[in-house]
């Protein structure tokens, strides 16, 4: 059984995260870490290949050279090795481009399962999954809460606006889990150890054999233009609790006549 | 111009959304379409004339029964390939975000997601989205048709309007790997219990309560502040805490005074549900996690330290 699960850096969250004027993009250059929405995915991985009992899982990635710093985490938590799609010609990828990537370096691997996890931290975008398993011509089973993989088939169980549906599908096929399929372990000392030991291959465009021209700003159908400030919330802030956390809060709440 | 909405149904009816982005798009471009796919659908046409769609594509066929995307996605690509639509929208779902990413890969078509409106400039199509957690809004474009637009909900009130709506039946062809994902079952939830759809001040709580036995913690301090507790999809899903309290995309929309958030990563499923909340507090060991994006307060610490303290702090001041 191998397994690949398509994990992401993210930025980390707060009111320090920008998009930058000049580029449209996101502004990368604060501090990074694993989306956490992706450890579900890691960690439904990491069960799925327990209980066949032999396996591989292979972290596939999009992103700078250094977002394998924040990928070492699903190897400490214990992948067995990590794919990075690193090219500056990737950089500003949106769905269709990103989808071609992910889906060329996907094929090379040939996994029975594609693992996301339910959204990107800092795009918001809930779509990717769809996009490619149509590249890959597999079935897709999105939102999942409950996972059962066994006899070359995945059952699963998921929520939407009218209640729960239970879908099945053979083998190969890619699945997003929700946050409540798990709980994702936190990495040994072991693990963290070990982890930059684990194969972890940087590869270009060139080396996947995927199309330049359908990566980046030249694969890329959509535009941002113009950016404009949101209605205000009033200044927002975000503080680490010293142990004076919750008097904060009163006060706060007590400002506002809460209390 | 000519633009397609895809149709969502539930039983005998076009759903809320559907019907609010198909009005929004008719306003803006009169050779607006409407496609309904399903089986036993050919009624639901009249629903989607009086919201203004021009023509109404029907694909019916026992193999579209079940609401799983990838056959969907197979239908609206030919469709859009055959009639040349300069632009697609979907209001957001569960069922059409897997179909707009489908559909974007399969036609190599820009898709903008999370919009919360849209506007012609130009005679072209642009969408205006709220990025970061709202914390700047973006002019959404697409460098070539057709454009792809997902309606992030409640974004436009279904406006009647008469359209023409001229029914076309389309065959419907298949992929081999489109049907390969089958409903086995599908369970309806119904939703009882006390509603927080009507509180001022919520309290609540998600995965990182650690276990069902932390909504205690959250019930007290609820209580002291006035208010009631709610939930998100993962503790639902997980058996902790009432369907009935769930905030989210599949659950309930609130818009309180105060949302007290604790234990909440804040994916977007629960963010469109309590966004509009005047004033949002949060509580979360993860400093990492999107809440603190969207909130006014934010707290990096342990709740189960800082949520009975402030319950105390709360009780001692209200005396």
């Amino acid at each position: 059984m191998k397994i690949a699960v398509c994990v992401k850096e993210v930025p980390e969250a707060g009111p320090n995260r920008r998009i930058d004027p000049a580029t449209k993009r996101m502004d990368r250059s604060g501090d990074k870490a694993l989306n956490a929405f992706d450890l579900n995915a890691v960690e439904a991985a990491l069960k799925i290949k327990e209980a066949s009992g032999d396996g591989e899982v292979v972290l596939v990635s999009m992103g700078p050279a250094k977002a394998l710093e924040s990928i070492r985490k699903g190897l400490a938590m214990g992948a067995d090795r990590a794919v990075l799609i690193a090219d500056d010609a990737a950089a500003g990828s949106d769905l269709v481009a990103t989808s071609y990537v992910l889906a060329t370096a996907l094929q090379r691997e040939t996994p029975d399962i594609v693992l996301f996890g339910q959204q990107a931290g800092d795009g918001d975008g809930a779509v990717l999954w769809a996009a490619v398993a149509d590249r890959l011509k597999m079935p897709v089973i999105s939102q999942i809460a409950e996972l059962d993989v066994s006899g070359g088939q995945v059952k699963a169980k998921r929520q939407t606006e009218f209640g729960y549906d239970t879908i099945q599908a053979p083998l190969p096929a890619v699945l997003a889990v929700s946050d409540a399929v798990n709980e994702p372990r936190y990495p040994s000392l072991k693990g963290i150890m070990g982890a930059k030991k684990k194969q972890q291959d940087v590869l270009s465009l060139a080396d996947i054999g995927a199309d330049a021209g359908r990566a980046g700003d030249a694969g890329s159908r959509t535009t941002v233009g113009a950016l404009n400030p949101p209605p205000s919330r009033g200044g927002s802030q975000k503080i680490e609790d010293d142990g004076t956390a919750a008097e904060k809060i009163l006060e706060f709440l007590m400002e506002r006549k809460f209390v | 111009m000519s633009t397609l909405v895809f149709l969502e149904h539930h039983g005998s009816s076009i759903q809320k959304g559907s019907l609010g982005v198909l009005s929004k798009a008719a306003a803006l471009d009169p050779d607006t379409s409407g496609v309904i796919i399903g089986s036993g659908v050919g009624d639901l046409a009249s629903q989607a004339a009086s919201y203004g769609a021009a023509k109404v594509f029907i694909a019916d066929d026992a193999s579209l029964e079940a609401p799983l995307p990838q056959a969907r996605v197979d239908v609206i690509s030919k469709l859009v390939r055959d009639q040349g639509f300069d632009a697609v929208l979907f209001a957001a779902s569960v069922l059409a975000a897997d179909v707009a990413g489908g559909v974007s890969a399969r036609l190599d078509a820009g898709l903008n997601w999370d919009l919360n409106d849209l506007a012609m400039e130009g005679g072209e199509l642009v969408g205006k989205r709220a990025a970061l957690g709202d914390s700047v809004y973006v002019d959404a474009g697409w460098t070539a048709a057709p454009r792809l637009g997902l309606v992030r909900s409640g974004s436009f009130e279904p406006t009647e309007t008469s359209g023409a709506g001229a029914v076309e039946n389309i065959p419907v062809e298949l992929e081999d790997f489109s049907s390969k994902a089958v409903m086995v079952e599908q369970a309806h939830e119904e939703s009882s219990g006390p509603s927080i759809e009507d509180a001022d001040i919520i309290v609540a709580g998600g995965r990182g309560l650690g276990a069902p036995e932390g909504f205690g913690i959250l019930e007290e301090l609820a209580k002291a502040l006035g208010g009631a507790v709610a939930s998100t999809r993962a503790v639902v899903d997980s058996g902790w805490y009432p369907y009935s309290t769930q905030v989210g995309q599949t659950g309930k929309t609130v818009s309180p005074k105060l949302y007290v958030a604790c234990g909440i990563s804040g994916a977007i499923q629960h963010k469109v549900g309590m966004q509009s909340s005047q004033v949002i507090v949060t509580v979360n060991k993860d400093g990492n996690a999107p809440i603190f994006d969207f909130s006014d307060l934010g707290v990096v610490g342990d709740l189960h330290e800082i949520v009975p303290a402030l319950t105390k702090l709360v009780q001692e001041r209200k005396g």
